[in-house]
């Protein structure tokens, strides 16, 4: 049988099932909730070895009926979002102690996971909108957990500019519905190529802008990043992991890549398709250099790792947009493959070492009970496996040979240079410096140097916690060695899914 | 808080009765004229909500324990969840699979009056809840939060 | 066309209000604002002049059902109308949770944060 529905199915029965039993058993949600999402991170593993395939909801083929589909790109997201969801539940079991009412914690957790492969695995315009919502309104409530001034503070800031940005998408749909008639992506995608020939009306064109901002805000990129440096450093932080890890990618990068690489369809010599890719990487670069330069001068370790998250959300785009603008003026077709591989093999090294980076900065948190890195210091001493996994991933985002971080932003730069962007390229080379610099600003203050007086009495957290920091820290190294392995199941068919758009219309309407 | 006046009880004492059975009408025929489950449950939400209004909330609670309606929440989507996975046994999730019955009659659409059912489960208890955590609570941890202040 | 102008117009007085105003409850209108402007836009793509509901009846003729508003449109319309019950309500909840830990609904008092 095809398992996209259990995708949602099974989160979404967790989400309820937890509270259900909670009534009577305080524990429900710390036992249900690593099962069920050690058996979607299995799945979403096994997922691999499937070809592409469609679910038609309640025996209905599209257009009129909404669809479930797994393509290449949708399979990595899940991968991502599962396997992440069950590390960070592991870690929660032990950090989410010093919190009260944790049933409801593991049930809107669960409801984030639901939305967010709802997201990946749609194949219907306003199927992906509720998701997202679902999604969104999950991670809402979690960022502003905690209750205290600041949660809550970041937490309403979050709510409101993720509301515009529901809006935005809303008026997006509608948009295209009233010029398509259709809801289902494939169709829509038909549509266009078939009504329009490539070439897009202005109502299209306003829809696409739409697009752009909402699932940009969803996405922190940057002119619409001003909630993230808030509403990441002060959720839980398995939260945090979860929403620099992949929320951000599930719903904005995955959703802009799908919409216009499969939707809108990028095609040779239409002008609409040179904006979008233009706006792509004006945003990326935009992105870059503003989350590189204000990463710099954080001396809270989230605040740091958040505004680090919105620097290298411009690199993934970066490498998706330089595709997208090859794909647009007609450049070869490997140069657009391996700007768009190198952009999404970048997501999924990100997924690794960013979730990696938040679960340590919890471990620190839990141990010395500060995150402000000027009272911390010589914590190799005292906590050697956090130290490690920590400074595994920080080489790995800063790109230094042989980690995964390296290889991707190497794809992205040399493929930004085959098309022609040099100036682009120095930008980008420059900041994988400043990159590295905040990182090594990481290590100095927090790793190495001298015990502080914090540290002196902190210990090495429990197996619980330390066991998804060393998984994760195995994905850092890993990725970048065994891409041959990873490389052509995973990614390549991701890309192949995101560069022939003509395939998903197939699949889907057969 | 002891509710709003004499006149205000009787009235809703009277008609507390006759919404319910009203919201119930609205959630079994909302596949034959317009309602359905949401709208239903939200009238029957409505009804406890005025009892709370004017009897304030004990009399609310003891007529719907906030216990109970987290597990009516709760079980509401979970049946609405599993009567979308009785459609697996023929093919597809959601997909009907009950007898469709005879056309503009009450048992005549299949899974689409259970799952009405289930969703007015889901949206009364849920509206209720979402009513009295707005309404009641606040005031709790309000006090709290003044306690700990003078504390 | 006028009306999917004044659509615009309304969305982007939900907008001002959201950007202009410094209660947050005034914020929170805005945000209710721009929802139902999105939400009159859909509603008005599946709208058509003399239109009638779309119920299929037996023995319709066949040029009623050209005459069918689009239903499709409506079921968008309140499948969005729940979801923003539910960021209301959740809005709500924390501007009250705001109100308890400062007294106050001016966002520029409470904001610390620097974004």
């Amino acid at each position: 049988m095809n398992p996209l529905p259990l995708y949602v199915a099974i989160p979404l029965g967790a989400a309820f099932l937890i509270p259900l039993l909670g009534v009577w058993w305080k524990k429900s949600g710390e036992t249900l909730a690593p099962l069920f999402t050690l058996i979607l991170a299995i799945m979403a593993i096994v997922q691999v070895t499937r070809p592409a395939a469609v679910y038609h909801m309640g025996g209905w083929a599209p257009p009129v009926g909404i669809a479930l589909v797994s393509d290449g790109l949708s399979t990595l997201l899940l991968i991502a979002i599962n396997v992440v969801g069950f590390l960070c539940i592991l870690f929660s079991l032990k950090y989410m102690q010093m919190y009260t009412g944790l049933t409801k914690y593991y049930s809107l957790f669960m409801l984030m996971v639901a939305g967010m492969n709802g997201v990946v695995v749609s194949g219907d315009l306003f199927n992906l909108y509720v998701f997202l919502e679902v999604a969104s309104i999950a991670s809402y409530a979690l960022v502003a957990f905690g209750v205290g001034a600041e949660e809550l503070e970041a937490g309403f800031k979050y709510l409101i500019l993720g509301s515009v940005a529901s809006v935005m998408l809303l008026f997006g749909i509608g948009t295209v519905y009233a010029v398509t008639g259709s809801l289902n992506m494939a169709d829509v995608a038909q549509e266009i190529a078939m009504r329009f020939g490539g070439e897009m009306n202005p109502a299209l064109l306003l829809a696409g802008a739409f697009f752009l901002m909402g699932f940009g805000l969803k996405a922190a990129l940057v002119p619409f990043h001003a909630w993230l440096p808030d509403a990441h450093p002060s959720a839980p932080a398995p939260i945090s992991a979860m929403l620099s890890g992949v929320v951000i990618k599930s719903l904005g990068i995955y959703a802009i890549c799908r919409i216009f690489f499969n939707v809108y369809g990028i095609s040779t010599g239409s002008a609409g398709s040179v904006i979008f890719a233009n706006a792509m990487i004006a945003f990326a670069i935009l992105s870059i250099i503003v989350g590189g330069l204000l990463a710099i001068g954080q001396w809270d370790y989230k605040r740091l790792l958040a505004y680090s998250s919105i620097g290298q959300i411009g690199y993934v785009m970066l490498g998706i947009g330089v595709g997208a603008r090859v794909l647009a003026t007609g450049g070869q077709l490997s140069i657009a493959g391996l700007a768009i591989l190198g952009g999404l093999f970048h997501l999924f090294n990100h997924v690794a070492f960013k979730s990696l980076l938040f679960l340590s900065s919890g471990a620190i948190q839990h141990a010395t009970g500060t995150r402000d890195m000027k009272q911390l210091g010589g914590l190799r001493e005292r906590m050697p496996i956090t130290s490690f996994t920590t400074n595994m991933a920080a080489l790995s985002i800063a790109g230094v040979p042989p980690f995964s971080g390296f290889w991707s932003k190497l794809l992205i730069l040399i493929a930004t240079i085959k098309a022609g962007h040099i100036g682009i390229a120095i930008v980008a080379i420059i900041f994988a410096f400043v990159t590295l610099i905040y990182y090594i600003k990481v290590q100095r203050e927090i790793i190495y140097g001298t015990v502080s007086n914090l540290v002196e009495k902190a210990r090495e957290v429990p197996a619980l916690m330390y066991v998804p920091l060393i998984l994760l820290a195995i994905a850092c190294v890993g990725m970048g060695l065994l891409y041959p392995v990873v490389g052509p199941r995973v990614l390549e068919p991701a890309r192949d899914a995101l560069m022939n758009s003509a395939e998903y219309i197939q699949l889907v309407l057969g | 808080m002891n509710g709003m006046t004499l006149i205000v009880k009787t009235i809703t004492d009277f008609v507390v009765g006759f919404i319910i059975v009203f919201g119930t009408y609205i959630v079994l025929y909302g596949h034959l004229t317009p309602g359905g489950g949401f709208a239903g449950g939200v009238i029957i939400a409505c009804a406890f909500i005025l009892l709370m209004l004017a009897h304030g909330k004990d009399v609310a609670f003891s007529k719907m324990p906030e216990k109970t309606a987290h597990i009516l929440d709760s079980a509401g989507a979970l049946m609405f969840l599993l009567i979308g996975w009785f459609g697996v046994t023929v093919g597809f999730f959601f997909m009907n699979t009950f007898g469709r019955g005879e056309a503009f009659r009450l048992l005549s659409s299949g899974m689409i009056l259970p799952l009405n059912i289930a969703i007015a489960f889901k949206v009364g208890s849920s509206l209720f809840l979402v009513f009295s955590a707005l309404a009641v609570f606040r005031r709790r941890s309000f006090r709290a939060m003044i306690e700990d202040e003078l504390a | 066309m006028t009306v999917y102008f004044m659509c615009i117009v309304l969305l982007t007085m939900g907008l001002y209000c959201l950007v202009a105003k410094k209660n947050i409850v005034k914020k929170i209108l805005g945000i209710v604002i721009m929802d139902y402007a999105v939400n009159l836009y859909i509603i008005i793509v599946g709208y058509k002049t003399g239109g009638v509901a779309p119920i299929i009846e037996p023995n319709m003729p066949a040029a009623t059902l050209e005459r069918f508003v689009d239903p499709l449109t409506q079921a968008l319309v309140l499948t969005s109308i729940v979801i923003g019950l539910g960021v209301l309500s959740l809005m709500v909840a924390m501007c009250i949770r705001l109100y308890e830990k400062h007294g106050t609904f001016d966002m520029s008092v409470i904001s610390k944060l620097r974004g």
